[in-house]
């Protein structure tokens, strides 16, 4: 292994510095007992309690979740049918206009998305709250889904399905037991994703969301907008902790795969 | 271990006996191509029938239109007696063992095995039984719980054999079905694949590009070229007496000497070089007097010596290659008029004296019955 040079040293600290200071001086600040943000005022974890009992913040929460796991699970079912459609069909009249309008969401601005979901809204007379913030947000994660999903359809061996037909499979029973469980993996990691967008956005739960449904993003922007409180710290330090655990945890399981598949592999051609 | 053919079984020579499969008058075209072109072809059951042909010659449609993965253009394709126009896939007695393999990843060795039991009409209690039989046909039974991915090429070819025959298939498929192994496992596997034929008594129907393969485990073999069929025969027919210069060519090594008919009885003699004396071969197919026409004779017929040699055809040249190939060595002779001829001999003596060597003057000859005239 070649040694590192102390240039190289010097970047990374300060490159992990960059990415990392912010939000370690928020953790910080969230155990500080001083009300004032700025100051520090000895340790204390009053802040986690208050927030415990804060029923706006708690309320969020749950709205977040909720629209999370419902518009996750609408954005998987339409992103792996239309990319299987984009994958199957082959050739059709209207597939490069029909996969480029697929992939638009991708590139447009939330901004306009939000805004023409909400003119939409409007014109069909659907009263704004969980149901908006739920399509919405279905709406553009689909596109990830489906881009995650068809990478993998598009090195699917197709001679599987052929196989199932041919051992009398109908369609749906080859699609259940052989084709979705080889592109598991990919569907689950499309649903991790909307989940994860869903969970982050703001802009388009802003327009699309009614007064008596506010998200976590928007209660913690309209907070903040109202001067820093040390509760805001404690919530985004339990956010941390949520996403380092579940980050760590995804990649020890993966790494735990990729060897016990390299070590069957040597026993299989020993 | 003997062929088919050998021990009498020939139903194709039976005026009397049923085909499992008849196509008639089957076309295929996709768009403007036609990849099968107005085909007969009949099958008879526990025949072990060879598809043959360079890749694009038709002869994977053909097998996936049993199969029930292409539909048919035109004519008619029965299985034991039904149509199959109209019937997909799932509902053919047919099986098919892709190229690839096609097991499922995320499946064990033994479910892999049941999942086409499963899909069937078997009782649930019989399945596991089945599924045992099949590992002991194919000799897996330690692998049964192991997924795809953590057995050898050659135990994953025996897996997919052994799923596609679990449900007894009338007709079993094989696209390429030794392509992936090496050539020592490819050969052991052969005999494996006649063996397990012979004792379930299914029908095979085999696609390969191999020609040697198709040789060694066929009953009969189909050629094929351009979605055509050019000969439907046994291995020994099609390798002894080819129809065509194509299937000449195709199937061995062959000398090609072009020239003119001339007497055409039994035996034709072939004008092929100004001044010199007329080859003579056996008459093939569609031979015309006058009509140019092509000799064609297999290396091992043609005898090499330095002297004149008393026989029916001489021919007289110069040796400009010599390949050795450890059981026989080859000797490319270039005649008067540049024409080349090779002669192998099989090197019965370990340390032969060679006293043929390069450059070197030399007579090959044949007797009448050795080659065949064709028409080009």
């Amino acid at each position: 292994m070649r040694r590192m040079t102390s240039f190289n040293v010097v970047s990374l600290t300060v490159g992990f510095a960059f990415l990392y200071i912010p939000m370690l001086i928020l953790v910080i600040y969230s155990f500080n007992a001083s009300k004032l943000v700025t100051v520090w005022g000895g340790f204390s974890t009053k802040w986690y309690g208050e927030l415990m009992q804060n029923e706006a913040f708690l309320d969020a929460a749950w709205v977040t979740i909720k629209v999370g796991l419902i518009s996750s699970t609408i954005a998987t079912i339409l992103g792996t049918m239309a990319a299987f459609v984009l994958v199957r069909s082959g050739r059709f009249f209207g597939r490069t206009l029909f996969s480029g309008m697929i992939y638009a969401p991708l590139v447009m601005p939330e901004v306009i998305t939000g805004l023409s979901l909400l003119l939409l809204f409007i014109s069909i007379g659907l009263p704004r709250g969980v149901t908006t913030i739920v399509l919405a947000h279905a709406t553009f994660s689909m596109c990830y889904v489906s881009v995650v999903v068809s990478s993998r359809m598009a090195s699917f061996d197709r001679s599987l399905e052929e196989a199932a037909y041919d051992l009398g499979c109908t369609g749906w029973d080859a699609f259940k037991s052989v084709t979705l469980p080889i592109i598991a993996p990919a569907v689950i990691s499309g649903w991790l994703l909307a989940f994860t967008l869903s969970l982050d956005d703001l802009v388009i739960a802003s327009f699309t969301a009614g007064p008596a449904s506010t998200t976590l993003p928007i209660k913690i922007f309209s907070s903040v907008r109202l001067g820093v409180s040390p509760e805001i710290n404690a919530l985004s330090t339990i956010i941390i902790a949520i996403v380092t655990f579940g980050v760590i945890t995804a990649s020890i399981t993966s790494k735990r795969a990729i060897v016990k598949q390299q070590r069957e592999e040597q026993m299989a051609d020993a | 271990m003997p062929s088919d053919h050998a021990s009498g079984f020939a139903p194709w020579e039976d005026a009397d006996a049923t085909p499992l499969i008849s196509f008639d008058g089957v076309t295929k075209q996709f768009g403007s191509f036609t990849a099968i072109d107005n085909i007969d072809l009949q099958i008879y059951p526990k025949e072990f029938f060879a598809l043959l042909g360079p890749s694009g010659c038709g002869k994977t449609t053909l097998m996936r239109m049993l199969g029930g993965f292409e539909d048919v253009t035109e004519g008619t394709i029965t299985i034991d007696g039904q149509n199959m126009a109209g019937i997909p896939a799932n509902k053919r007695a047919v099986n098919m063992m892709f190229q690839s393999y096609a097991l499922f990843p995320h499946l064990s060795v033994a479910d892999n095995i049941a999942f086409g039991l499963k899909r069937s009409d078997m009782p649930k209690s019989e399945i596991q039984g089945r599924v045992d039989e099949m590992l002991r046909l194919v000799q897996l039974q330690k692998f049964a719980r192991r997924k795809p991915h953590q057995i050898s090429g050659g135990q994953r070819q025996r897996v997919a054999l052994a799923r596609a025959l679990a449900k007894a298939p009338k007709l079993l498929l094989l696209d390429e079905p030794l392509g992936a192994l090496d050539k020592k496992l490819r050969q052991e596997t052969q005999f494996e694949l006649m063996d397990i034929q012979e004792k379930t008594g299914t029908t095979f129907v085999i696609v390969t590009h191999d020609q040697e393969e198709a040789m060694t485990v066929a009953s009969r073999i189909a050629v094929m070229d351009n979605g055509l069929l050019k000969q439907v025969d046994t291995p020994d027919r099609v390798y002894e007496s080819p129809n065509s210069v194509y299937v000449a060519d195709f199937i061995g090594d062959v000398n090609i000497i072009t020239g003119t008919a001339s007497e055409v009885l039994e035996n034709t003699q072939l004008i092929w070089a100004e001044g010199a004396t007329p080859i003579t071969g056996m008459t093939g197919s569609r031979v015309v007097q006058g009509e140019p026409a092509s000799f064609v004779i297999r290396p091992e017929k043609v005898s090499i010596s330095k002297d004149e040699p008393q026989a029916a055809n001489k021919v007289q040249g110069k040796v400009i290659d010599i390949a050795y190939l450890g059981n026989m060595s080859t000797y490319h002779v270039a005649l008067a008029n540049g024409v080349i001829v090779k002669s192998q001999t099989a090197n019965n003596r370990r340390i032969a004296r060679r006293d043929i060597t390069w450059e070197d003057p030399v007579w090959l000859s044949w007797t009448d019955t050795a080659g065949l005239v064709l028409r080009d």
